[in-house]
């Protein structure tokens, strides 16, 4: 069988979940024993490739570019996970979801600044309105919630598809 | 409360035969017959709201689902309590209250010990497919030692009736209609400003969710003693 090419990606979230996965401590090596993983965090990777047959999605779309990314993860790979609340409902980055996001800015960089107060406008992505679910921009193929969530169920739902099953998630905690 | 002696009526649960008095909803003949009826808004020894519908059951011959805790059973009924249907009316109905206010479990005073959240993973939710409102709602502080979070709740009117009913204070009411409505303290009042207010917690203890909490409680450490609570409750049941 050929090797498996995994790729993780971190939008807005804590990097928790990317923490959980490394969490999964040496069975880590039975992961790099069937599959490479080609990009993410974790890995050098330059660029996202194409053909890649699994992705991690840790974070809400949040942003512009979490959008333009989350829409060339799904052109590019075969299976896509929403991996972690953030990603699954948005949780903690979708709490500012209720305030414009021009008015959460000054508040935070204008008004809530002691020296240099101006919102940063340069190599930032500019905010998307509201930051929204994966599900909400593409189609997901796997949720896994929590948060973070739990190393054994990253693995479990790893392993099932590095050995190309289809996976089969028990919820064992929402949100 | 049945009066010994009433008559009885026989039904089917699942296809099992249960005897039992008429004036018994379809609820407590599933508990008889060991059936297990997912439900938010019932809590025992307090009058059915039948305000979640997460107890819908299928009773033969009739073409819509009814909700078990409000039902009353009658000579004859067949019921059907767990089938395809039903689950995914559950799960729609669990996925349409946690788009409705915002259910951040992470940060919630609740998480790990709340009845929403409990039965979302039971019942299978692993995502929502309705789009989040993410609405703007207040949190009540006034009160010296409880909290009062909007963001929260799902309007199962549990604080509504044990306040009512057991304290016999009746605090609380469901002001609006719809998406509007809204528990309030008295007229509108701030919590802490409600003199008919005891200071008992009862709604506290009755609130399946983080909306009712204790002041000083952090992140997953508001447990609610619901046990105790449904003893004092269903004695009070008995006595009325
Ligand atoms: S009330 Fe329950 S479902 Fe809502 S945020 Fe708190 S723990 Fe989660
Ligand atoms: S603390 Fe007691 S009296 Fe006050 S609102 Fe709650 S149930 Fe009613
Ligand atoms: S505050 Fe709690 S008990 Fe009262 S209606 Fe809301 S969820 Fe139900
Ligand atoms: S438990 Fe029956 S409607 Fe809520």
């Amino acid at each position: 069988m050929s090797r498996i090419k995994l790729a993780t990606i971190w939008l807005d979230g804590c990097s928790g979940c990317h923490m959980s996965l490394l969490d999964i401590d040496e069975a880590i090596l039975a992961v790099a024993e069937k599959a490479d993983i080609v990009y993410g965090p974790l890995v050098d990777a330059q660029a996202f490739p194409e053909g890649v047959d699994v992705t991690l999605v840790e974070g809400a779309v949040s942003s512009r570019e979490d959008l333009n990314n989350v829409r060339m993860v799904r052109a590019r790979s075969r299976i896509v996970v929403a991996l972690g609340d953030c990603a699954v409902t948005g949780n903690v980055p979708a709490m500012r979801n209720s305030i414009p996001a021009a008015k959460l800015l000054h508040r935070i960089y204008v008004e809530g600044s002691q020296t240099n107060a101006r919102v940063p406008n340069q190599g930032v992505p500019p905010l998307l309105p509201q930051a929204r679910p994966v599900h909400d921009f593409i189609k997901v193929d796997y949720h896994l919630p929590g948060c973070p969530p739990k190393p054994a169920l990253i693995l479990g739902l790893l392993t099932e598809l590095l050995n190309g099953r289809a996976a089969t998630l028990p919820v064992v905690k929402f949100g | 409360m049945p009066e010994a002696g009433q008559k009885k009526v026989s039904i089917r649960i699942d296809g099992e035969l249960v005897q039992l008095p008429a004036s018994h909803t379809i609820l407590q003949a599933a508990a008889m017959a060991g059936r297990f009826i997912p439900t938010l808004c019932h809590f025992d020894g307090l009058a059915d709201a039948g305000a979640c519908r997460l107890c819908v059951v299928e009773v033969s011959g009739v073409a819509r689902l009814l909700p078990a805790c409000t039902t009353p059973v009658q000579e004859g009924m067949s019921v059907v309590t767990d089938s395809p249907k039903l689950a995914a009316y559950r799960r729609m109905i669990l996925e349409l209250l946690l788009a409705e206010r915002n259910h951040v479990c992470a940060v919630c005073v609740s998480n790990g010990h709340c009845e929403l959240q409990n039965l979302a993973a039971q019942l299978g939710v692993a995502s929502v497919r309705y789009p989040y409102r993410y609405p703007k709602l207040p949190v009540d502080l006034s009160h010296p030692r409880f909290v009062l979070d909007q963001n929260r709740c799902i309007l199962c009117s549990r604080c509504v009736r044990v306040c009512a009913s057991v304290e016999g204070a009746h605090v609380w009411n469901v002001m609006s209609r719809g998406i509007h409505s809204m528990v309030v303290a008295d007229l509108n009042d701030p919590w802490g400003d409600a003199s008919s207010c005891t200071g008992c917690g009862k709604c506290v203890n009755a609130c399946p969710t983080g909306a009712l909490s204790e002041k000083g409680q952090a992140v997953e450490e508001m447990m609610k003693n619901t046990a105790q609570l449904v003893t004092i409750a269903m004695r009070k049941a008995v006595r009325a």
